[in-house]
């Protein structure tokens, strides 16, 4: 099958457009003026970094209090998943299941589903390039809605303003979790899905 | 399907009348070269092999991508100073602004995390608004902007960094979760950004970005043609 890459070619990751890649000078589309790269650059060293950062920042943000409350003789740390059994035992299914997709499921699916993508195409699998790209795309769509809990622990904190003997404050668990949102979405935008094409195409 | 020449390219549709413009594309995802084909509106041409969006049809015209912009930069405006809701018990009464909610967070001790949520519900949002604004008010008087491949890239850039819709999600589940403890009233902010987010959501999937260098194109060829209403 043509792909750009092999006839010279190299689409604008900005705007679209196809232009023509000369020899080693760096290329500028004509259009936009965008770097233009047959593939992205390092692409497989770049998310995997960012792959094992968010894995590693992935611990504190749930083992570290999202949202921490005190009161004159008490103390209550709620991580993520401490705040979300409260929402359940609370009756409110409906928020805790919100929570849990957005703030566990989302983030252990796009870490896992990008680990799986990246060891995919190491190891040059030509398997269903269909599938992985469509894996691709949802883990790009859905990678911005984990910031859910970071906006609800904020707007939390601003509204409960119950005085000087008590107070609720952010957590140090939320830095953590809002690193992992920021650098699981930079990891997607690095990954270069063409790349599963490029193995497949070997074949043919 | 069989396999092309060098000299054939596949077309996701079959091909364009003789004498119409052709150009190549390459498919985002799987980079498989195409023609493009003209297409009707509001239809969007995919990739033949992996179905990812390859470009899209012509869904509106200026005017309207115009005036959905500047709607929104009022609304923008609005949400940020009047609060989004307002929350009464035992005597107290506090309410949060977009601003004061990153304020908080901020006194807090959480330098960062509201450095975050000021970026991406604020900044970036009204940066990217902007920078629409920047780029269509010269095309809609018949010129392009200085430096619009520098202000259309920031457009790009920031795009994905602008969370107004998670964000008001975030205020509806934080409104559920506080009403069993307290009175909580929405605030007039609450509906301005849900209008804010409906008007940019309709103007950024009626953006289209071949519709637009086709804008700047004829703008700089000094006739602005008559767009499609």
């Amino acid at each position: 099958m043509a792909s750009a890459m092999t006839h010279g070619l190299a689409s604008c990751h900005t705007c679209g457009m196809l232009s023509r890649l000369d020899g080693a000078a760096a290329a500028h589309c004509p259009r936009c003026a965008a770097r233009l790269h047959a593939r992205k650059p390092d692409s497989l060293s770049r998310t995997w970094a960012l792959v094992v950062l968010a894995y590693v920042l992935y611990i504190p943000a749930n083992l570290l209090p999202i949202l921490e409350s005190r009161a004159l003789l008490t103390a209550e740390s709620n991580t993520i998943m401490s705040g979300i059994l409260l929402f359940w035992e609370g009756g409110s299914w409906m928020i805790a299941a919100l929570v849990f997709i957005a703030s566990i499921v989302v983030p252990m699916t796009k870490l896992l589903a990008l680990t799986w993508l990246l060891i995919s195409v190491q190891m040059k699998s030509r398997a269903k390039p269909y599938q992985r790209t469509q894996l691709y795309r949802m883990v790009e769509f859905i990678g911005r809605w984990s910031m859910l809990d970071i906006y609800v622990v904020a707007l939390t904190v601003t509204l409960v303003q119950v005085g000087t003997l008590a107070s609720i404050e952010v957590g140090p668990g939320a830095l953590a979790f809002g690193a992992v949102v920021v650098v699981t979405m930079i990891a997607a935008r690095s990954f270069d899905p063409r790349l599963i094409w490029d193995a497949a195409g070997e074949a043919e | 399907m069989s396999q092309p020449s060098s000299s054939e390219l596949q077309s996701s549709r079959p091909p364009a009348p003789e004498g119409a413009a052709t150009r190549l594309i390459a498919c985002r995802d799987c980079d498989l070269l195409q023609q493009e084909v003209p297409l009707e509106r509001h239809a969007d041409a995919h990739c033949i092999r992996c179905n990812s969006v390859l470009y899209r049809g012509t869904r509106t015209g200026m005017n309207l991508m115009l005036s959905l912009m500047l709607a929104c930069a009022f609304l923008l405006i609005v949400s940020n100073v009047f609060p989004i809701a307002v929350l009464e018990a035992q005597g107290t009464r506090v309410e949060a602004t977009l601003f004061s909610t990153v304020l908080t967070v901020y006194d807090q001790g959480r330098e960062l995390v509201a450095l975050l949520v000021l970026l991406t519900t604020i900044v970036l949002p009204a940066l990217e608004i902007g920078c629409l604004l920047y780029l269509l008010v010269p095309l809609w008087l018949g010129r392009p902007a200085s430096r619009t491949p520098l202000v259309f890239r920031l457009v790009m850039a920031i795009h994905p960094w602008s969370m107004m819709e998670i964000f008001l999600l975030g205020v509806l589940v934080t409104l559920v979760k506080l009403n069993d403890f307290a009175t909580i009233i929405p605030g007039v902010s609450l509906w301005s950004f849900c209008a804010l987010i409906v008007f940019f959501t309709a103007a950024s999937s009626a953006f289209s970005t071949r519709d637009f260098w086709e804008w700047v194109v004829s703008s700089q060829a000094g006739q602005l043609e008559e767009l499609p209403q």
